[in-house]
């Protein structure tokens, strides 16, 4: 393995967890929001038990792949930056209003309200406008006048692709978090909850397939290049597709039943799978393009020495980190006390 | 032209913003650090109070601490694309070190917040500790960066390639512990002193000699206390800086002091604003041989003027002001913390006047104006570069169009937030008012 790929993995890697861990937050705060007024079910505090001590943490790792991205492939910084100054911003500010809110509402619970109001559209745009990212990078959406690279929105705002993009971020989104919802739930004992987020998820199932496929049918015609290259990982993208349905059909099952995990949980477990086998498929067709075509991992690398240099504090740095995070998943996500609270 | 001044001004709006958040951010941590092992030495449980309280101000800051701190983070590379190329190969050391420092901060703050009543008291303690850990880290590593824009090291550019690059040698580069050394000091400070103007501000409000009273009265003096001594450190280290400036940034520090011609025996000018046009600062007071004795302990120094450089690449001369503004405050507030711990130890009286209270109110705002004063003179003497001698600030801009729309957004999201954070501050802590329990009662911690 070379450097670049050394580096272009880690920072996939911190990608992938990121839209995970992101969707599990940002859905739970749009679900919050959808059941405010159907008190007796609990939907919507244990939407908001989950979410009041992850968010900090997840928030952290968007830092955390912008910092990877600079340093890794700075030369990547210049198009990237002008290109997304605009949706980035936009990220940042929603995320600003989102984030001050989570902490208020925790002290004065008067903001109860408003909090789930303010995440739960928060919730929806975020995702939007992040996975925008992709469609962007992927070429034909960026023009340059004068030496100067920017975003043609007329292109973007007609393109087919980048509103199957958006839809497969929004319905994944609802998707993933409802099956965590409903397996937190279900082992919280909360049984309305549970079907609550039990009959969502399997709504939502279908949605995002279907979103999925449009995407994949879009490619084709907008990014010919990448559709080429992905299918050339079509066993990747089949193993997925099987992931979803077993996790689909642990859904549909009686939460009761055992196999490894009680089957919320292995719902949860297993459409994470699917997205992650499907994000490496798309991931590895992409390389070595961060931008296509001009910026690819190798024109954009960081000089060697400090590539060096930062892996390795990438090691001592985890290394440090890990026992925390066990610390940390132990209190909010493992004790009983805690997801039940009793 | 328009451009670079809209973008300068939508990232120095952030910084102004975030740094109020970030500062306290750091400095409360040691507080609370302090009246928790207060309390376990002393058993007084007013101290168990003040953590408590102070804690729920340090959670309503970090929500907008960390945020902002998100926004600052990411505009640097949607703002400055060219700064953050040379960043990305140079001095990207410290950003990455950053995050797991703001990991381990945001971590332990969310332990120590949501789990306050399920811990142990050693881990309580260990978590504020982490959290102090995690943010003095984070904000050293930051100022790592600043300082490498000062005196950078370890890269050179040869016919516009980025060659030589020694990772660590830019990391350690010459300013970087005083530097840090200055902005952690000042941070511990302004924390103690936002303690000591809060409680100054309480005690005006109430009845001398009671429980309450006597509560603020421990706060105030704690704050006064440690104020005063990391104002004290904060002074002999800027007297370190301002060498670091003569030795590494001459033009820096002749704008800053509005000297023209070089000249040893140089005098310092308190005071006044430097015309462009004389060539001299109007209205000053002027103390023979005082700058070249500030530059090198010594009266002889030759002190570097700006006539030796080209005008065009002059910091903006109202850097003296600001320069002025942080020394006074700076100074200022060594007299208020001395003036609180003597009048308590050395005179031994148990009350302060109502003036002398009315100072210590405003020595929270005055440490946090310092703050900015010292912030903005310290990127704005550095103009025109973004990275000293290496890179003017003009190019590592972004080119693209509508950055004033974003400036103008995010100071409204600004304010909208400053006040929405008042009024959390407000609503919060009128609700919760001071409850002192007799100090029989049994020892129990709320869940909330």
């Amino acid at each position: 393995m070379t450097d670049t790929i050394i580096a272009i993995t880690l920072l996939w890697i911190f990608v992938v967890i990121y839209s995970v861990a992101a969707s599990f937050d940002f859905g739970a705060g749009f679900w919050s929001m959808i059941y405010l007024n159907r008190e007796k079910t609990k939907a919507t505090s244990i939407a908001n038990r989950y979410l009041s001590p992850s968010w900090e943490v997840v928030n952290v790792f968007i830092v955390l792949i912008v910092v990877a991205l600079v340093t890794f492939f700075p030369g990547a910084t210049y198009t990237l930056g002008s290109v997304l100054l605009i949706p980035g911003s936009l990220v940042l500010l929603l995320m600003l209003i989102r984030s001050a809110f989570m902490v208020f509402s925790h002290l004065i619970h008067k903001y109860d309200k408003t909090l789930s109001i303010v995440s739960g559209i928060t919730g929806i745009l975020v995702p939007a406008l992040l996975i925008s990212v992709l469609p962007v990078t992927q070429g034909g959406f960026i023009q340059a006048t004068d030496g100067i690279e920017h975003l043609d929105w007329s292109l973007f705002f007609t393109s087919p692709h980048v509103y199957a993009y958006i839809g497969l971020a929004v319905s994944s989104t609802l998707l993933l978090s409802s099956l965590l919802l409903a397996d937190y739930s279900y082992v919280a004992g909360a049984h309305q909850a549970y079907s609550v987020y039990r009959r969502d998820a399997t709504l939502l199932g279908p949605i995002t397939l279907l979103m999925a496929v449009l995407t994949v049918v879009t490619m084709q015609i907008e990014a010919t290049w990448l559709y080429d290259r992905i299918l050339a990982y079509m066993p990747w993208l089949i193993a997925s597709v099987l992931f979803f349905f077993v996790g689909y059909i642990a859904v549909l099952l009686p939460p009761e039943r055992r196999l490894i995990f009680h089957m919320p949980r292995l719902a949860v477990v297993a459409v994470t799978i699917q997205y992650l086998l499907a994000s490496y498929a798309y991931g590895a067709a992409r390389l070595p393009y961060i931008v296509y075509p001009h910026v690819t991992i190798e024109s954009s690398f960081t000089h060697p020495d400090t590539f060096h240099a930062l892996f390795i504090c990438y090691l001592v740095g985890f290394a440090i980190l890990v026992p925390g995070f066990i610390y940390f998943w132990r209190l909010f996500m493992k004790d009983e006390q805690y997801v039940r609270q009793k | 032209m328009e451009d670079i001044v809209m973008t300068r001004a939508a990232f120095g709006t952030t910084m102004a913003f975030h740094i109020i958040f970030a500062t306290l951010g750091v400095g409360l941590p040691l507080m609370i650090l302090l009246v928790e092992l207060l309390f376990w030495r002393t058993k007084d449980r007013d101290y168990e109070t003040m953590a408590k309280r102070w804690t729920k101000a340090q959670a309503i800051l970090l929500g907008v601490a960390i945020p902002s701190g998100t926004i600052s983070g990411v505009q640097l590379s949607l703002l400055w694309p060219g700064f953050m190329e040379v960043v990305g190969k140079v001095i990207s050391l410290p950003f990455q070190i950053e995050i797991f420092a703001f990991f381990l901060e945001a971590l332990f703050m969310s332990i120590y917040v949501y789990a306050a009543h399920r811990l142990s008291p050693a881990m309580r303690l260990l978590s504020v500790f982490m959290v102090l850990v995690g943010a003095t880290a984070s904000a050293i590593l930051i100022t790592n960066v600043h300082a490498f824009e000062g005196t950078p090291a370890g890269f050179r550019i040869s016919n516009g390639e980025i060659v030589d690059v020694d990772p660590w040698a830019a990391f350690f580069n010459p300013s970087f512990f005083v530097t840090a050394g200055h902005v952690t000091v000042s941070a511990y400070m302004t924390g103690a002193f936002a303690i000591a103007g809060v409680a100054a501000w309480k005690l005006l409000r109430s009845e001398k000699g009671g429980r309450v009273y006597r509560y603020h009265q421990k706060a105030l003096l704690l704050g006064l206390i440690v104020g005063g001594s990391f104002s004290l450190l904060t002074a002999l280290n800027g007297h370190e800086s301002a060498q670091l400036l003569h030795e590494y940034q001459p033009e820096k520090l002749a704008a800053a002091e509005g000297l023209f011609e070089t000249q040893a025996y140089a005098p310092l000018a308190i005071g006044g604003f430097t015309d462009r046009e004389t060539k001299e600062v109007k209205y000053a007071i002027e103390i023979p041989w005082a700058l070249s004795f500030l530059a090198a302990n010594r009266f002889d120094e030759v002190v570097v003027g700006l006539n030796d450089y080209p005008e065009e690449l002059w910091p903006p001369l109202y850097i003296h002001t600001l320069f002025n503004g942080m020394v006074g405050i700076g100074s200022l507030l060594i007299v208020v913390g001395f003036l609180g711990f003597a009048w308590k130890k050395l005179l031994r009286r148990s009350e302060f006047p109502r003036w002398v209270l009315w100072i210590f109110v405003a020595s929270g705002p005055l440490a946090l104006l310092g703050i900015e004063f010292g912030w903005i003179f310290a990127c704005t003497g550095r103009q025109p570069w973004v990275i000293y001698r290496v890179m003017k600030t003009v190019d590592a801009a972004t080119a693209a169009a509508g950055v004033s729309t974003f400036f103008w957004i995010f100071l409204a999201v600004y304010l909208f937030l400053a006040i929405v954070t008042l009024l959390v501050f407000r609503s919060y802590f009128g609700r919760h008012p001071l409850e002192l329990d007799p100090h029989d009662q049994p020892r129990e911690r709320t869940a909330e």
